[in-house]
């Protein structure tokens, strides 16, 4: 005699089997993600699925955005435009002085042999949306593989940078804020030239200058720009402003907090920059983690700008 | 009015159930200012389903569901996967018992079950090295299930039978 139940009795494993399961599905999946990263192209075909529900949750903004500009009053336009007006005789002239300030530079340059800089290429795109997790620091943007996205590039918005791109798919791509702890950005104090390596402060929305010595020369409100020397971000563009100074005397470093300048949380377009310089190869392997620090999961060119900056520090202070 | 245990519902539609994920989903993708106030609303919709219908919607597309939503947030792959499984073991387990109470006392169970799955993810971002958060991530599970009895009565109207049917 056949015992089984009933097929409308059926419930398959017990649901304590099933979580046990699934739990151990999903941590298999944490750590291979964690450590070996072999499962990118998993993530990228969830995101190229995901991606027509990501496309739609933009669409209320553009309507409400749309409709805001189809309401707004003949008054508002025309003062917007006596604005944008005198803004723009501002930067004709500040043009005009760039241009011949370039040429100034570059006969200089010339006269000290010193190699052409190559042009900065800039691409528009558009934020699709942040990241879902609050520490995650994240956003998403609608250039992806398909338009020429690299992993690595700086992106910035129209006063500053605000992150890197970390992931790229075929549709779009992941750029981590500077505000992401994780991320470190080699940076440099106008006033004075000082080198130094900024990290995110998490979820403080501030960038924060770890390892300075407990003297450096830093002050409140002074200006920090991409120095350049990791190769990957292009040099002076705008990071940050220093905002408070912790000098502790029990600690030999100094704390230093900064804001940054571009709307690292906010702002609707960004900017993708690609600064494809010849570099000469990278030193050995020799001084890593000088730091000893935990760049785990490191963000490929960013650890070894991070490094070189570090370098950089080391040499000034000696 | 007949209140809603005793009325007879319509079985479901797959189609109810994919549209309404599809919808979660949306909701949870559009750019909200600050997300830490903002519940989870696949969480929620996970929870409702797994509540209602333990035999279709369980571990297995709880667990597919946090994988789109790992990839699609660009965090770790698994995270969400391993909370969204928990939720709807934990929704399955007691779907009997939460189906006997009314709206209030379901929604502090479902507190509860949100809950532990946003502990669970914190969980796994301690484990990666992330700094606690700070206290307020626990306002968005909260508002979820604040907002129970609403997503229980909207996700309810397509099983609805008209009133004239019900008086026959």
């Amino acid at each position: 005699m056949d015992h089984t139940p009933p097929p409308f009795f059926k419930r398959g494993p017990a649901p304590l089997v099933r979580l046990f399961f699934f739990a151990s599905l999903s941590l298999a999946l944490l750590v291979i993600d964690a450590r070996f990263r072999y499962v990118d192209g998993l993530r990228t075909w969830l995101a190229l699925a995901a991606y027509p529900i990501q496309r739609a949750a933009t669409w209320p903004i553009d309507v409400a955005a749309s409709l805001g500009s189809y309401l707004s009053m003949q008054a508002s336009i025309i003062e917007e435009n006596q604005r944008l007006r005198a803004q723009l005789l501002a930067s004709v002239q500040d043009a005009q002085r760039y241009q011949e300030l370039q040429s100034e530079a570059a006969e200089m340059r010339r006269m000290i042999g010193a190699t052409d800089k190559l042009p900065v290429l800039a691409m528009p795109a558009e934020v699709l949306y942040l990241s879902r997790d609050p520490y995650a620091h994240r956003l998403f943007i609608d250039r992806g593989s398909a338009q020429g996205v690299k992993p690595g590039s700086p992106v910035a918005d129209d006063t500053g940078v605000i992150g890197q791109i970390t992931r790229v798919h075929p549709l779009l791509s992941e750029v981590t804020l500077l505000t992401n702890p994780d991320q470190a950005i080699p940076v440099q104090v106008v006033r004075n030239g000082l080198r130094a390596v900024a990290f995110g402060g998490g979820a403080s929305g501030m960038i924060e200058l770890r390892y300075m010595p407990a003297n450096a020369e830093v002050q409140d409100g002074d200006r920090l720009v991409t120095s350049g020397i990791d190769g990957t971000y292009p040099p002076g563009l705008a990071v940050a402003t220093v905002v408070r100074i912790e000098r502790d005397v029990e600690r030999s470093f100094a704390r230093v907090y900064c804001k940054p300048s571009a709307g690292v949380e906010r702002g609707r377009y960004v900017l993708v920059l690609t600064n494809e310089t010849a570099r000469p190869p990278r030193p050995e392997e020799g001084q890593k983690d000088r730091r000893g620090e935990k760049t785990r999961r490191s963000k490929g060119k960013d650890k070894s700008a991070a490094e070189k900056a570090d370098k950089a520090i080391g040499d000034d202070s000696q | 009015m007949i209140p809603s245990s005793s009325q007879i519902l319509r079985p479901v539609r797959l189609s109810t159930i994919i549209g309404s994920f599809a919808l979660a989903l949306f909701l949870n993708f559009l750019p909200w200012p600050d997300l830490r106030f903002v519940p989870d609303f696949v969480a929620l919709v996970l929870a409702f389903w797994c509540v209602r219908q333990p035999r279709l919607v369980g571990l297995g597309v709880g667990w597919i569901i946090g994988l789109f939503t790992d990839a699609g947030n660009g965090v770790l792959l698994g995270q969400h996967a391993l909370a969204y499984s928990l939720l709807a073991f934990l929704s399955v387990w007691l779907s009997r018992r939460i189906l006997w109470f009314g709206p209030m006392l379901q929604s502090l169970h479902i507190a509860l079950i949100l809950l532990v799955t946003q502990a669970a993810v914190l969980v796994v971002r301690l484990g990666a090295g992330d700094p606690f958060p700070g206290w307020p991530i626990i306002v968005g599970p909260l508002l979820g299930a604040v907002l129970w009895p609403a997503a229980t009565s909207l996700l309810l109207l397509p099983q609805r039978r008209p009133e004239r049917e019900q008086a026959i």
